[in-house]
């Protein structure tokens, strides 16, 4: 075996482009074992059968099993033989089906069985049969999209079963027409039904073949029809402008699957054609195209199934580019007149209903009929966008508010004078009886703050939220104050009283309450600033009592005004003397809420806070170029003495390092850079010429000390490759390359080190298929790692394959110590993943009592940042003193989502263990779970068994699995009593 | 011309006593029965003497239906069942049977044991007549003959309240009840397919009303109940026992939660006790929220809310009192409001619609003097509020509905006379169709054209499918020859074939003849001959044969040609066809007597 990869090794790589191949063989391999007897048992399966079931039982076993890829057409073949003869319908459906999934199997192309299979469909009389074979054609086709010649044959023969009595049969070719149709294949009349009533001859195309379908009399063929328009959409085929009409006409179909798609349809046409003019019936004016689909698509948002408001509902939240009055019409109830016409139109329609026309129904009496206004004038209750929103907002199922809420922070976002009117919506909405809504409001309020300035009485209304039982409610609204703009200084003191009173009565929210009054001021200054004396009770003419300064409420304040005083120098002269102590204080303790200042009469502490201070776009530019040039200055390396570069790289590190902490925009990448350039100099310290010249015996501390350097260089890859996020194929494939190097580091001292043939070999081999799983991966990337290891090692690599191991490990040997260091090309945009955990905070003296063999719950609060699919990967040690650890893996919907690239845990985990004579300190630390097999770029083999029910076969390299630490551990103090008796 | 004919025997132009006599198809149905709020004579029952002058109403009507419990829906129903005498079935929804006894009951006692009526139905009447109730669920078809079906939909507005589509072949009439479009705190909104019925009967209390977004109604209510109390006043907010009451708690009961208010709220008890315990029961006829909460905490088990106690009234302190009945006409809510009617730091807050007539009427229309019984009278100080929390469809909520049936004709109750005229307009304007609004005692009729089911035989179909093309085209209509057999109450159409054959009776063959005389020196088989080249060319796609025996066949139609015996010239053509070939034949005799065209030869 292991001759034999070797040899196949070298074939791969003798050839110039071998690219997907290695892939599919490899699985091919383990299979071949049962290729022989697969078919052939088949065959005689079937033979055997003497009624329909037992034939069903036969082909029902035969789909569980996978079919190689060798095998599948001798399979089809003899499928297709028994479908011939046979004359029970289900039987043949089975068989049809099983065509469909032979087809699907990979590396499988399905061009030499399509004659057969459409030649199957000429003489089949079920329907059903004859449905399920058209979805096998689909398979076909959709395996097959680079035969033109194919997918003519296939269309040919749907539009020829179009007109099928049986639905299910049409609805097939519609797909079929959807997934393959072309518009610029003109189709000719003979192979369409004679139901069409078009002159033979006449040139059509797939588009006009399936719009006649939207009149069909089954509501499923409907369906199918706009969805195979779609899906020519989605192909990338432009669709005609008459369909527009057709498919607003389909809005009041019966059925409500039919009136969905038709959504959809109408959605896509506004946008294909949104500038075109559309005649308004019943008028003589004209409206762009995208206003009377905006006002149809707000028609369905009060329809009748719930499915299709939804639907509704999310679609209007895509139409961005319709015309603002429009838009406003949205919100507006209670003009209901055609305002599509003329702004005249519009003001009088409004003069009407200030006229009271209506009544709002919120005073008594106000719908005493007046006198007859002109009531031909307005077309009442006429559709158009009017109310859509009111209505969705109100709607019954909260899945269509939530879509409504959705929808309009869409249109918010890209409307400013909408984000205001509606405003008065979202806030209403904080009052919604389910939760999730609720949530959902405060969210997208967030999210279009940027926007607006909140009214103080819209600030009322919000702020009593406040109060909420609920934990992430009042933590979206902190969020949301975070990011809002008042108008006066009332509006502040308002919002700052309701949040102390929140922290009064959940003293859990600390941190998100101070954190929430550190945006407050720095955001509006100059409305803290009359503030301040009151804030502070502070007195012209008295001393007033130095406040306490471990009440949450007081350091709340002080972070308010310390926050504002930051862009107003003007401030700290109100301050009195025990505020600077304990601005002091604040600074030292709280440094993350509490802002640099510059005190008049203190001197500057020099440092860190005139960087940030002085922080400033230029110095984030200046600190990108500070980076680049450090590693610029790296790639210099190879010239350098040994020595040399060792000191630069040590002082590379340190410069990266203290670059991080000064600019936290660029935490990230220098942490990155620097990690990157640990591992370098790792390297290099382990390949010293001292040690590789001695003999084995004479250097085994050194040995020691290399293996270790090794070990670390891995483990300092996985965190490079994990625990960033951002990063690009190029990074990888230069971390992957540290990596083998490392690799081949530790082949080489095993060699050294142990006797015996044996486990080298297997590590020989395994390095192998390391090199060459790196070149299957990275294939791309190649061309930049010229005259690397990797690039020397892939240039020796038929002499490797071939060669004993001794042989190998001593062309590794040199190869290692020649190759360079790669210059590392920074990404765009590189971020760490980090994990806080903000409870426990490990501040406690209080042992956390219960009795052994009984579980306590431990409540765990952490904040997440830059950490991708958080709910598979983080996980929860729980370290205690005994070196006992468990792993806590937390559900799912205890990862909250409170901002882009963040993320909240709050989660439990249940701590027990046997009794303790005394409390002692159990640790708790978050864990980034990795696998390396699903490598952050993911490999485009994309494995896929060809029945559902077989798990992935096992990946080509063994994965390793592994965590890391990614948040400071936290003590807790906890104290297991024995249990009474 | 079938009809269906609609009488409001109440609630015709005004609200209050609904009572609708519905004949569809020769089956006469009640819809609703109930009684009006504003009298207390005879007026407040229907005047069911218009169905008959004596005796019982069994053999007048097929059903009765009961939309919901409220009483000028049900309030005339022992009535009408026992005292007037029906005893054919009455249908309505579970929830409303089992509420609808409570609230008839005590209608009765306060009639009765404090008004001190005679001549009014006892408990055991409402018994009786209760077991005369069929239940209904909701989109459940109950057949209830042979040919009349009706069917459930929700309604929203109280617990149970449904509408019902009344169906007689083809024929539909759908009755709404009262119904709400927008959801609130404890019911859903109404819904109903598209049924397309002949006739919709809906209800419109606001047919001029478009309410704000309910959000914000809610919002006001709140807050000017919680201002009211902060100021240490008192509120009264007068409700019906059931419906709009169980919202208002709701609110206030979460409301209360979540602010963390202390002031007491309190429920007038008895029938709310009881009522409430059926709201905690018919938990699938609530709202969504409801619904998907029970399993942990059923909302109608109030924490907040109180039983009240008549002596409550004079406690100091702030308060929050709902008090039946709602439109301050009589019972604890009257009471309670001419305590604290003198004081200006307290509220009462009419949560929906006052009748004319009622006190509650005349201080929502600002009346500061009220004049009691014994001439004595009340200065209103305290503040009156109006909240719209009535759970009926405004404007637009019923327009939308007429948009969800599509009916063809519409037909308003259930409102006042000159409200009903504006939205009539504007139902006639938007949706083009026929609207009216009878009086009570007027009758609206409307002719139906109801499709006539006639079973077809199989072969005859597959025969004119043979002819034409594979598949029906559901657009065009399609002739085709059958015969119609009409027989013990069916229709069938059957080839002529089978039809004689199924009556025992002999074919004749009608055949017309007739003569053209032709003006010809060509000799007469040649005459013949000419005539066929002449009409191959004129008839295309017909089958023209010459035959041997001297005879030119077109299809079935036969040409024979002779000469007359005074001039050879003068050939004379005899036409002989079959009644089936009526067509062509007259066609080629017109077209033969124009004779040939000289250049055939």
């Amino acid at each position: 075996m292991a001759a034999h990869l070797k040899k196949r090794v070298y074939e791969e790589f003798s050839h110039s482009k071998v690219v997907q191949i290695p892939q599919e063989e490899a699985p091919a391999k383990k299979l071949r074992l049962s290729k022989p007897s697969k078919s052939a048992a088949l065959h005689i399966d079937l033979c055997k059968a003497t009624n329909s079931t037992d034939a069903l039982q036969y082909l029902l076993q035969f789909a569980r099993k996978p079919v190689e890829v060798e095998s599948v057409e001798g399979v089809v073949r003899i499928l297709l033989e028994h479908y011939y003869k046979e004359t029970d319908n289900s039987v043949r459906l089975k068989i049809a089906s099983l065509l469909s999934l032979l087809s699907k199997t990979q590396g499988f192309i399905p061009d030499c069985i399509v004659d057969d299979a459409i030649n199957t469909l000429t003489n089949e009389k079920s329907h059903q049969v004859l449905a399920q074979l058209l979805d096998t054609l689909l398979v076909i086709g959709t395996q097959l999209p680079e035969s033109p010649t194919v997918r003519q044959r296939l269309i040919e023969v749907a539009c020829k079963h179009l007109s099928d009595t049986y639905f299910g049969v049409r609805n097939k070719c519609l797909q079929l027409l959807g997934c393959l149709g072309t518009v610029d294949t003109p189709l000719s009349k003979d192979s369409e039904g004679p139901s069409t009533s078009i002159a033979p001859g006449a040139v059509r195309d797939v588009q006009s073949i399936i719009s006649d379908y939207f009149g069909d009399q089954e509501s499923r063929v409907r369906t199918a029809a706009l969805k195979a328009m779609l899906q020519l959409h989605e192909r990338g085929m432009k669709i005609h402008q008459i369909i527009y009409e057709q498919a607003c006409r389909l809005l009041s179909d019966d059925y409500e699957q039919v009136r969905s798609a038709a959504v959809q349809m109408v959605w896509v046409l506004s946008h294909l054609y949104s500038e075109s003019i559309v005649p308004i019936p019943s008028s003589n004016e004209e409206i762009r195209l995208v206003d009377d689909a905006f006002g149809k698509i707000s028609h369905m948002v009060s329809d009748g199934s719930w499915m299709v408001r939804v639907q509704a509902a999310k679609t209007l939240g895509l139409m961005t580019q319709v015309s603002p009055q429009f838009l406003e019409q949205t919100l507006d109830k209670k003009l209901m007149s055609d305002l599509r016409r003329k702004r005249t139109a519009h003001e009088r329609a409004k003069e009407l209903f200030a006229s009271g026309e209506f009544s709002s129904g919120r005073k008594w009496a106000d719908d005493a009929p007046k006198e007859r206004l002109d009531s031909n004038t307005v077309a009442l209750i006429a559709s158009g966008a009017c109310g859509a929103f009111v209505h969705g907002l109100e709607d019954e199922m909260f899945e269509v508010r939530i879509a409504a809420v959705d929808a309009l922070c869409q249109l918010a976002r890209s409307s400013t004078s909408f984000a205001e009117k509606c405003l008065d919506f979202l806030v209403d909405m904080f009052n919604d009886e389910i939760e999730e809504v609720r949530l959902q409001s405060i969210h997208v309020l967030r999210q279009i703050s940027t926007h607006i300035t909140l009214r103080e009485d819209q600030l009322d209304t919000v702020l009593a939220v406040l109060e909420d039982k609920s934990r992430d409610i009042r933590e979206a609204l902190h969020e949301l104050l975070c990011f809002t703009n008042v108008s006066t200084k009332e509006c502040i003191q308002l919002a700052l009283l309701e949040l102390l009173k929140n922290l009064n009565k959940y003293p859990t929210d600390r941190n998100s309450v101070w954190k929430c009054l550190k945006f407050m001021g720095s955001r509006h200054p100059t409305l803290v600033l009359p503030l301040v004396s009151e804030l502070l009770s502070t007195h012209p003419y008295f001393d007033t009592p130095e406040p306490d300064m471990d009440d949450p409420a007081y350091i709340a304040v002080l972070v308010l005004v310390f926050n504002a005083a930051k862009s107003c120098p003007t401030m700290p002269a109100l301050f009195s003397d025990h505020t600077f102590r304990h601005y002091a204080y604040l600074r030292d303790s709280l440094s993350h809420l509490v802002p640099p200042l510059r005190l008049p009469g203190r001197k500057q502490i020099y440092g860190l806070d005139s960087v940030d201070s002085g922080g400033g776009s230029g110095s984030v530019e200046s600190a990108q170029l500070f980076l680049v040039q450090s590693l610029n200055r790296v790639s210099t390396i190879q010239n350098l003495e040994a020595t040399g570069a060792q000191d630069l790289l040590d002082f590379t590190i340190r410069d990266l390092q203290r670059l991080g902490e000064l600019q936290t925009e660029l935490v990230g990448a220098a942490e990155f850079c620097a990690t990157y350039l640990r591992c370098q100099l790792l390297l290099m310290k382990a390949l010293q010429d001292k040690l590789w010249n001695m003999a084995v015996p004479l250097c085994l501390k050194q040995n020691v000390t290399a293996t270790a350097a090794a070990q670390q260089i891995l483990e300092e890859t996985y965190k490079l490759e994990f625990l960033y996020s951002g990063l690009e194929n190029r990074q990888v494939a230069t971390i992957h390359h540290v990596r083998l190097q490392a690799k081949a580091l530790q082949l080489i001292l095993t060699a050294r080190t142990r006797q015996g043939l044996d486990p080298l070999i297997s590590s020989c081999e395994k390095f192998l298929l390391d090199v060459e799983s790196f070149q299957r991966l990275f294939l791309t990337e190649l061309p930049h790692l010229q005259d690397s290891f990797v690039d020397k090692l892939l240039e020796l690599m038929p002499r490797l394959s071939s060669c004993k191991p001794a042989e190998l490990v001593k062309i590794l040997q040199t190869t290692l110590r020649q190759s360079g260091l790669l210059q590392l090309k920074l990404p765009e945009q590189i971020h760490r993943a980090t994990a806080t955990i903000i409870e426990p905070t490990g501040e406690s003296d209080n042992p956390l009592r219960f009795t052994s063999g009984l579980v306590v719950a431990l409540d765990i609060d952490a904040t997440l940042e830059h950490v991708q699919d958080p709910q598979t990967s983080v996980k929860v040690q729980v370290l205690y003193p005994d070196g006992q650890s468990h792993v806590i893996h937390p559900k799912p919907g205890d990862f909250r989502r409170p901002g882009p690239d963040r993320h909240r845990l709050i989660t439990q985990v249940y701590l027990s263990h046997t009794a303790w004579t005394e409390p002692s300190q159990i640790e708790v630390r978050l864990l980034l779970a990795y696998s390396s097999s699903c490598t952050s770029f993911s490999s485009s083999a994309a494995k896929q068994g060809w029945s559902d029910s077989i798990d992935g076969l096992p990946p080509p390299e063994a994965a390793v699995e592994g965590t890391i630490q990614f948040s400071k551990p936290v003590k807790v103090f906890i104290m297991p009593k024995p249990t009474r008796r | 011309m079938p009809e269906i004919k609609v009488t409001p025997l109440g609630a015709g132009q005004d609200v209050g006593r609904s009572c609708i006599l519905v004949s569809i198809g020769g089956k006469n149905i009640m819809l609703d029965c109930g009684m009006h709020m504003g009298y207390n004579d005879d007026r407040r029952f229907p005047d069911f003497s218009y169905i008959t002058q004596n005796g019982r109403l069994t053999e007048f009507l097929d059903c009765v239906i009961i939309s919901h419990f409220h009483l000028d829906h049900c309030g005339a129903l022992p009535f009408m069942s026992e005292m007037v005498g029906y005893d054919g079935p009455i249908y309505m929804t579970h929830p409303t049977k089992a509420i609808c006894p409570i609230l008839l009951e005590d209608f009765r006692k306060i009639t009765v044991d404090k008004k001190g009526e005679t001549n009014f139905f006892t408990s055991q009447m409402i018994k009786d007549c209760m077991k005369k109730v069929v239940p209904l669920n909701l989109h459940q078809t109950v057949q209830v003959d042979d040919e009349l079906e009706i069917k459930a939909y929700y309604a929203g507005h109280v617990l149970g309240a449904a509408m019902v589509q009344i169906k007689v072949g083809s024929e539909s009439v759908v009755y709404t009840g009262d119904y709400n479009m927008t959801p609130d705190r404890h019911l859903g909104a109404a819904w109903i397919d598209k049924c397309r019925p002949d006739m919709l009967i809906t209800e419109s209390t606001y047919a001029t009303t478009i309410r704000d977004s309910k959000r914000c109604r809610e919002r006001d209510f709140l807050k000017k109940v919680h201002e009211s109390i902060e100021r240490g006043g008192k509120v009264l907010i007068p409700v019906f026992a059931l419906g709009r009451a169980q919202e208002l708690c709701i609110l206030l009961e979460t409301f209360w939660e979540r602010m963390n208010l202390k002031a007491p709220i309190y429920f007038s008890t008895g029938l709310t006790e009881k009522a409430n315990h059926y709201y905690k029961l018919f938990i699938t006829w609530t709202n969504q929220k409801i619904r998907k909460t029970f399993v942990q905490r059923n909302m109608f088990e109030f924490k907040h809310i109180k039983p009240f106690d008549r002596s409550f009234i004079d406690n100091p302190g702030p308060m929050v009192v709902f008090a039946t009945p709602g439109m301050l006409h009589a019972g604890l809510s009257l009471q309670i409001f001419k305590k604290w009617a003198g004081n200006e730091k307290n509220m009462v807050i009419m949560p929906g619609y006052c009748v004319q007539g009622t006190i509650g009427h005349k201080i929502l229309n600002g009346q500061r003097k009220l004049e009691m019984e014994g001439r004595s009278t009340l200065e209103v100080k305290m503040q009156v509020e109006y909240m719209s929390f009535s759970a009926h469809a405004d404007a637009k909520g019923i327009m939308q509905l007429i948009r969800m049936a599509e009916p063809r004709n519409v037909l308003l109750v259930h409102g006042e006379a000159a409200k009903m005229g504006f939205l009539k307009g504007k139902i006639e304007q938007e949706f083009s169709i026929d609207c009216y609004m009878p009086a009570n005692g007027e009758t609206v009729s409307v002719t139906t054209n109801p499709s006539v089911p006639v079973d077809i035989s199989l072969n005859l179909l597959k025969r004119e499918m043979a002819l034409g093309g594979p598949l029906p085209d559901p657009k065009k209509p399609r002739t085709m020859h059958g015969t119609l057999i009409m027989k013990e109450n069916s229709l069938k159409l059957v080839s002529s074939e089978q039809a004689l054959k199924e009556l025992g009776l002999n074919e004749h063959q009608l055949r017309f003849t007739c003569r053209v005389q032709l003006q010809d020196p060509h000799s007469d088989p040649d005459t013949l001959h000419r005539i066929y080249t002449h009409l191959k060319s004129v008839l295309k796609g017909y089958t023209i044969q010459h035959l041997p025996d001297g005879t030119v066949m077109v299809e079935s139609i036969v040409i024979k040609v002779s000469s007359s015996a005074e001039d050879t010239n003068t050939k004379v053509l005899l036409l002989s066809w079959s009644y089936q070939d009526e067509e062509l034949g007259s066609f080629l005799s017109t077209l033969l007597k124009k004779g040939l065209p000289a250049g055939i030869c």
